[in-house]
């Protein structure tokens, strides 16, 4: 079967081989050795060896102000997300009636793109800033905690979801022992529920973790980096330095390829909280 | 101390779950009561419901159509969509399984190049992506199934070769000693028992590019506008927009979505359970 299969590599294989060599293959190696070179054409280029990679930190502040800005929005959506998402789960867990419907609505957000969102919540903050005279371009603040707002209400559904599986498949005698044994609701939490849906925890925490490092559509939409780029997150900071000057080109791709090193970075503790957890089991 | 607990929930639970369902839909409905307002009553009063002087009926909706053709942008999303997300089903399965049978480290290097595309965001490529899209006249709604294909193809091959290790090889090799070609054992035996997994494929993807708004702004943008481009093109400068039509054009680029979750539903909640491992 392996060797009367092998040959038909070109039927089976090439269709996506050639797709993926020209979306991703090619541009990524490229995008690679760019970021060593000045260039405005992609034709036309001059090795500068780490001269992008430097002015990426030196040009202006704009990298590092937008790294710390993801690194916060991602670690406080990422712990918002999740907390409210396993409450959510834990109420729809009980057997009431209208579940599906309360998990049909809460799920529903996840579904609609990253730019109506932004649309959607700008005028909802403006709305509410509106009172104070102001709007979401006047204090960075606010467009950090709207974005923030926005992620919870697109993510809370998605990691609901998720989560519910996991506690749907907790052995039930486990949690009737402890019961017996004179758990408190708050002890089976703790020391029966949330060791059990572990896996689960660990999906839905990098699942956070990397959707809120690499947001881009809700950023834009929302304010676009305003005031004075203050709530550009990496991904849009990146887009402003390819598209923002002439010249800059090079250094756009300079923090993308650091932005790809720190994603991977994410993947790789992914991967191994996953398999650590797959040993003890 | 049993009372107690059965009225926190039988009573207090769903009024809960009920106050926080409408905070969860009121976001839009607050965007469709104010399409049907004029477009200066929208910002100076967005919670104000449509009075007489307010209200202007299906205005918005007609200048939103207009302004950024929304029909058309709604037929390029369809058939951007389909078709992309026809061709990933169908060729990645196929890659899939031709990888995990046959198994050599040929093979297992391209798996392991597919997985590794996972984790590379799109800012790595866009620029790259787009000089080779130009280059290659990939810069159309057909060329960009192309792109789609290669770009979504890690995730796919990664979820379907997991599906396929799990399931025996007994039937295919039944199928190849009584002389089926591979092509037959792949379309008669092995994909109809990957339908699930074709499903989470499906779905996933069919989310992504659906709502996507850099990849084809980038390669196709000037030209022609999907949903998510349109709804951008409204924006233009801040303050000079028009706010009625940017409502009204929301609202019609949620329906689609809303109407598609309505009718799928049960297999969207399963193919986000079981793609629950994309990062």
């Amino acid at each position: 079967m392996q060797k009367s299969l092998r040959k038909y590599f070109a039927v089976f294989v090439l269709p996506t081989l050639v797709a993926f060599v020209i979306a991703f293959l090619l541009p990524f190696l490229f995008g690679l050795y760019l970021s060593f070179t000045r260039f405005t054409t992609v034709t036309n280029t001059q090795w500068v060896g780490l001269e992008n990679y430097i002015r990426a930190f030196t040009d202006n502040n704009d990298f590092l102000h937008a790294l710390g800005i993801t690194a916060a929005f991602t670690v406080v959506s990422a712990c918002s997300v999740n907390l409210l998402a396993f409450g959510l789960a834990l109420l729809l867990t009980r057997g009431l009636r209208g579940t599906n419907l309360f998990r049909t609505v809460f799920f529903m957000p996840n579904l609609i793109g990253g730019i109506v969102l932004g649309y959607i919540w700008q005028l909802i903050i403006n709305g509410l800033l509106l009172r104070a005279g102001v709007d979401i371009t006047y204090d960075p603040k606010y467009g950090f905690w709207g974005l923030v707002v926005l992620m919870n209400w697109q993510m809370i559904g998605y990691m609901m979801i998720i989560y519910i599986a996991g506690l749907q498949n907790l052995p039930g005698d486990v949690l009737e022992a402890a019961e017996i044994d004179g758990a408190s609701p708050w002890q089976k939490l703790r020391r029966v529920t949330i060791p059990m849906v572990m896996p689960s925890i660990t999906i839905c925490t990098f699942l956070t973790l990397t959707n809120s490092f690499k947001l881009f559509d809700q950023n834009f939409a929302l304010t676009a980096g305003a005031p004075m780029k203050k709530t550009a997150m990496l991904a849009l900071d990146i887009y402003n330095t390819f598209y923002g000057r002439i010249g800059d080109e090079g250094v756009g791709q300079a923090k993308a390829v650091l932005f790809f090193l720190m994603v991977a970075v994410i993947a790789a503790l992914q991967l191994r909280a996953t398999r650590s957890r797959e040993v003890e089991q | 101390m049993k009372n107690k607990s059965k009225r926190w929930q039988s009573i207090f639970l769903p009024a809960f779950l009920t106050v926080l369902s409408i905070f969860f839909l009121a976001p839009i409905f607050l965007v469709l009561m104010n399409s049907f307002k004029g477009q200066f009553y929208i910002s100076d009063a967005p919670f104000a419901l449509p009075d007489s002087q307010t209200f202007v009926g299906l205005r918005n909706y007609w200048s939103g159509i207009q302004k950024v053709d929304f029909f058309s942008a709604f037929g390029y999303s369809v058939f951007i969509t389909v078709f992309s997300v026809a061709a990933i089903v169908l060729f990645t399965a196929m890659t899939a399984w031709y990888l995990v049978r046959v198994g050599t480290r040929a093979a297992n290097g391209f798996y392991y190049l597919f997985v590794f595309s996972m984790i590379v965001p799109f800012q790595m490529v866009m620029f790259t992506m787009s000089k080779m899209a130009n280059l290659l006249h990939l810069d159309n709604p057909v060329g960009i199934v192309l792109l789609y294909l290669g770009f979504g193809s890690g995730l796919s091959v990664f979820l379907y070769s997991g599906f396929i290790k799990s399931i025996p090889r007994d039937v295919e090799e039944a199928a190849m000693i009584d002389g089926c070609h591979p092509l037959q054992i792949f379309f008669f035996v092995v994909f109809p028992m990957l339908k699930p997994t074709a499903i989470t494929v499906a779905i996933l993807n069919a989310m992504w590019i659906w709502n996507d708004y850099l990849l084809p702004y980038l390669v196709i943008g000037s030209r022609y506008r999907t949903i998510p481009i349109a709804v951008q093109y409204l924006q233009g400068g801040y303050g000079s927009r028009d706010m009625g039509a940017l409502m009204a054009t929301l609202i019609l680029a949620i329906i689609p979505i809303v109407v598609f979750y309505l009718a799928c539903q049960k297999y969207i909640i399963r193919g986000v359970m079981a793609g629950a491992v994309k990062g």
